[in-house]
């Protein structure tokens, strides 16, 4: 085991081979993902509203690594990352994305709306902060059930300026609920710097200031935030409550597809480039002997599954229109 | 049971209606402010002995905190339970109408049906006893506009029971109005298996002359004007529509088919009110029967106000109702 480099912000060592290839293959996927909704939307092979992911990677396939396939994630509108390396599968994504009736919602909830139970998906919502006090509810659950499982609730650093945020963490610490609230710190609420709109210097501290377990990493260090993953959810599972999880990262792209980032300074965009957490964890895994041909097989193995499910969500058929009547309530409603 | 009471107070019929629910079903849970027995029961003791007779795990105080409250029972709704949120005073809900409107009522349909929300809201209100603008008003319009939700409202203790069991158990997110005021006044007890289907309103009072379509405390006033002018030979039927949305749209067409004539009454404010929608209804089914336009009874364009005066001039009264049903028969 070697120790890590110099931009840890905890102590940890490096993680497994077998974990941090788990952790890459799904951080590949997510990244030729982003890259080839980028280029489709580009070429205008898809109308769709985009919010790209790429440079937040790892602190996603990290932390779903650290978990199990019925435990419950709650996450936002830049959610592709998180539900991908929830394992979602890819076509069913795809196709959601594009609208069509083979996706995961019948094309009825969209990217921002990203549900698959069976995968633990449970929520995806396109309003900031608002996930905190459902994956609470999913967290109680879980508590009544003693069924074990832990919920996960993704949201950015903005989200911790809405109401929502204080009045779920405060909840799910007096009841102790098996919740990891994982903070991805990228540093902009949509346009606005964190400086700017946040009153405490990290978010680590409105966690301690609630009473709650509270921890802050590198999240773009497979590693670190792989111990931090796995020790809060070691915690949640043995009764102990929640976990708050300030993983800092970065976005290497504007709010939404079509918003150039033009508010963030080059010098800090060239920093965060330098650091990108892929080429650093690629070469990790060459460093712990893992082989180039082994690398570039998961890369094309993730290639293939993206392209098929890319002309799958093309091809597919639209919903029929009257879809729009059922599932509203338990019952059709009348035309 | 020959020792039941004949007759029980609305609270207790909603108290009764979440015990039934309890045993019945294990994943019936409650949770809202104040409301096991340690706090107090619930501020006005609605829920007073739940949490005693099935533990603090199934009958939760929560801290004040409505989004959390209502995101909890969202939650725990979508993987098996039939959580029943109280959020104390109607007006409170709107600190929680994000998710109430774009989650609870939402996430079916955005899941394209995998998931389900089958949660009950419990909230209570109502004006006339002075308290003022923030915790009096009526706001059913808001959440009946609202696709996906449904919204309940019950005018006696035995509808309150049946009502409340059966939007415990249904399976799409329900807003249940207990109206403050009428929580101590006492009507017939129901028998214990009593339920009352979502969805479908009643006729308590059958007449020929014209069709008073109402809910909550609007059903008792409609009764004593009816009563009244029963006495000059005016006949009013009463439609109690028990289920705000989706509504009852035959029991009360048919009605007025019958009578030609209709006033809709409600305590809420009048402008954009259901009553518009009510008789809007009315009118693009059967307008060339009608005798006159439908008419509209309620409360003033104007927030609840504190004193008793301006707020017997704002809320909606029996003369109102009489007056328009005067206007309507000519």
């Amino acid at each position: 085991m070697t120790t890590k480099g110099a931009k840890a912000l905890s102590d940890t060592q490096m993680a497994d081979k077998d974990v941090l290839i788990d952790i890459f293959t799904r951080a590949d996927l997510i990244m030729q993902s982003d890259i080839k909704f980028r280029k489709m939307i580009g070429a205008g092979q898809l109308q769709i509203v985009y919010y790209p992911v790429r440079g937040q990677e790892v602190v996603s396939s990290a932390m779903m690594a650290a978990v199990n396939q019925e435990d419950y994630l709650v996450t936002i509108y830049r959610g592709l990352h998180d539900q991908l390396a929830k394992g979602i599968p890819s076509k069913d994504l795809w196709a959601e994305f594009a609208g069509k009736m083979a996706g995961t919602c019948k094309g009825k909830g969209g990217p921002m709306h990203i549900t698959h139970p069976e995968t633990g998906v449970m929520v995806t919502t396109g309003i900031v902060g608002s996930g905190i006090p459902i994956a609470n509810g999913l967290g109680l659950a879980s508590q009544l059930d003693k069924d074990g499982k832990v919920t996960v609730c993704c949201f950015g650093d903005g989200a911790t300026n809405i109401g929502a945020f204080h009045e779920g963490l405060n909840m799910a610490q007096v009841w102790k609920l098996p919740v990891i609230f994982l903070c991805q710190n990228n540093l902009y609420s949509e346009h606005t710097p964190m400086s700017f709109a946040t009153s405490s210097e990290t978010i680590k501290q409105r966690g301690d200031g609630l009473g709650m377990r509270s921890v802050r990493v590198n999240g773009n260090d497979a590693s670190e935030m792989y111990a931090a993953a796995k020790e809060a959810v070691e915690y949640a599972r043995a009764g102990n409550g929640p976990t708050l999880i300030e993983a800092m990262t970065f976005r290497f792209h504007g709010h939404l597809l079509g918003d150039t980032g033009h508010y963030i300074p080059e010098a800090e965009m060239e920093q965060a480039l330098k650091d990108d957490p892929m080429p650093i964890l690629r070469q990790q895994l060459l460093d712990i002997q893992v082989s180039e041909a082994d690398i570039a097989a998961i890369e094309a193995k993730n290639k293939a599954i993206i392209d098929e499910a890319a002309q799958f969500a093309l091809d597919a058929p639209y919903p029929p229109g009257d879809e729009y009547r059922i599932d509203v309530l338990d019952v059709e409603i009348a035309a | 049971m020959s020792d039941a009471p004949k007759e029980i107070m609305f609270a207790q019929a909603c108290n009764m209606a979440m015990a039934k629910a309890m045993a019945d079903d294990p994943k019936v849970i409650l949770m809202g402010e104040d409301i096991a027995d340690e706090q107090g029961g619930g501020v006005f003791k609605v829920t007073a002995g739940l949490s005693a007779q099935f533990g603090t795990d199934r009958v939760r105080s929560t801290p004040i905190s409505e989004q959390a409250i209502v995101g909890a029972a969202v939650g725990s709704a979508l993987v098996g339970y039939k959580p029943v949120a109280e959020i104390m005073l109607m007006n409170f809900i709107t600190v929680a109408m994000d998710q109430i409107v774009n989650h609870a009522a939402k996430l079916r349909f955005m899941s394209g049906g995998q998931t389900s929300v089958p949660l009950t809201i419990r909230t209570t209100t109502g004006a006339g006893t002075g308290l003022g603008g923030q915790h009096s008003d009526m706001l059913e319009a808001w959440l009946a506009h609202v696709p996906g939700l449904k919204v309940v409202a019950a005018s006696n203790p035995c509808d309150a029971y049946g009502l409340l069991y059966s939007s415990i158990m249904d399976p799409n997110p329900v807003i249940f109005i207990e109206n403050t005021p009428t929580y101590f006044t006492k009507g017939p007890a129901p028998t214990p298996d009593h339920v009352v289907p979502l969805g479908l309103a009643s006729v308590p009072r059958e007449g020929s002359d014209i069709s008073l379509i109402t809910y909550s405390r609007g059903v008792g006033a409609c009764h004593a004007v009816a009563e009244k002018l029963a006495g000059e030979g005016i006949s009013c039927e009463v439609v109690d529509l028990r289920t705000i949305a989706p509504f009852d749209e035959e029991t009360v067409l048919k009605s007025v088919a019958k009578t030609k004539a209709a006033v809709v009454v409600h305590e809420a404010v009048k402008n954009f009110g259901t009553g518009a929608e009510i008789s809007s209804r009315i009118h693009e089914e059967l307008f060339s029967e009608l005798k006159a336009p439908v008419g509209r009874v309620g409360s003033g364009y104007a927030p609840v106000p504190f004193s008793p005066a301006i707020e017997k001039a704002w809320m909606f009264s029996e003369d109102d109702i009489e007056r328009e049903i005067r206007k309507i028969l000519g």
